[in-house]
């Protein structure tokens, strides 16, 4: 990789409907292809750079070394692009949702019910690896969504949600759903912008689950727990998952739901709701 | 893994900072609550200095340690990894001291 530019020939592509690939290039450049995203090709995006190192010169003199006091905060560069989306989502009345799990929890299969129950006001931006199948998923419920491939990238960060947002520009006032990349370390740290996030886990995954990811469930605002209508076929001890959220984020909220029965989600929507009401007010 | 994409984010700030010169050490100050693996971070540094005027340069990762003080008792505790109640009777919150500190400290040019 290419040190002063970032530059990798990798990088977040945003896939619209229409098969449009937009690259974001590490060091910010933009390039969009209009071809059908169902063939495969490959991205060659060399570039080429010539760097004038000559620091032989430097080093051969004896020259006192200069310490630069920082105090710079790793994360400043992402929180400063979260606060532009954040701006921006005031500014179109949305309110926004990073919903964030381990891969197989469930987020996509809610997401569908959700948005075929709620029916309007929604967007989507979906955040994968690869492929655009769970976007696909999505379009078929009639909401409006644009795919984010992060390639090798395990989690979502601000400016890739920005860029996402140019190709959905979402209506306003609606409810726009960040399904973050399936991944239960990464993504924790990184602030999209969004006004709540829910974390979801499902019964399969063992009560201590929050115990062993605390920085993510830190950091939730609700609690999912997913695929209750397997709770008969397992031996998950609910008071020992409720207690381990409690530990460590005891001032979420947590609902019991089963995309698949629907058990559970009159709450969920309710709580969306009341989601929707709190990000007007703030 | 995400420790990659916090070494970019912190060589980016380095470089700009150092407008041209060469860097011959970086100081980090990571938090033992912060959710980074110091370990990874440095597995990122040489990758992600090669070709810049970081490259070559120290890397020194100062641990902060986890420390917290109960709500309730006024008891401070050191953690090892966060938890959001403290572990005296009246299960109180904690309120994280130290530990989450993400931070480019220093650098020597």
């Amino acid at each position: 990789m290419c040190g002063h530019c970032g530059c990798e020939g990798g990088g977040a592509t945003v896939v619209a409907a229409d098969g449009t690939h937009t690259h974001v290039m590490p060091d910010g450049s933009v390039v969009t292809h209009a071809h059908d995203h169902a063939q495969a090709h490959d991205h060659e995006h060399g570039h080429e750079h010539s760097h004038e190192h000559s620091h032989e010169h430097e080093r051969s003199h004896e020259h006192r070394g200069e310490v630069i006091q920082l105090a710079a905060r790793v994360m400043e560069k992402n929180d400063r692009l979260a606060e532009r989306n954040r701006a921006f989502f005031l500014g179109r009345e949305l309110t926004v949702v990073n919903l964030m799990s381990s891969p197989g929890a469930g987020k996509t299969a809610l997401l569908v019910r959700t948005l075929k129950e709620l029916g309007s006001d929604v967007a989507v931006l979906e955040g994968d690896q690869e492929t655009s199948r769970d976007a696909e998923r999505i379009r078929e419920t009639g909401a409006p969504v644009v795919q984010i491939n992060t390639g090798t990238g395990c989690h979502l960060e601000a400016d890739m949600v920005w860029r996402g947002l140019e190709q959905l520009d979402p209506a306003a006032g609606a409810t726009l759903f960040i399904e973050n990349v399936g991944n239960l370390v990464c993504p924790a740290l990184f602030d999209l912008g969004e006004d709540a996030r829910v974390v979801l886990f499902s019964v399969t995954e063992g009560e201590d689950k929050p115990l062993k990811y605390p920085h993510m469930f830190r950091r939730a605002d609700l609690v999912l727990m997913t695929k209750v209508d397997l709770l008969p076929h397992l031996d998950f001890e609910l008071d020992r998952a409720l207690a381990a959220v409690s530990h460590i984020a005891p001032d979420a909220a947590v609902l019991q739901v089963s995309a698949k029965t629907g058990v559970g989600l009159d709450a969920w929507y309710a709580w969306l709701n009341a989601d929707r009401r709190r990000s007007r007010t703030e | 893994m995400h420790e990659l994409s916090l070494m970019r984010s912190i060589v980016g700030t380095c470089v700009e900072r150092a407008e041209g010169r060469r860097v011959k050490s970086v100081r980090l100050r990571v938090g033992a609550l912060s959710g980074v693996e110091v370990h990874a971070l440095r597995f990122c540094f040489d990758v992600c200095t090669e070709g810049t005027v970081l490259a070559g340069a120290a890397l020194t990762i100062d641990e902060v340690p986890g420390r917290a003080e109960c709500r309730a008792c006024g008891e401070r505790v050191a953690l090892e990894r966060f938890v959001a109640v403290c572990p005296c009777e009246k299960r109180a919150r904690l309120t994280v001291l130290s530990g989450d500190e993400l931070l480019i400290d220093s650098m020597e040019v």
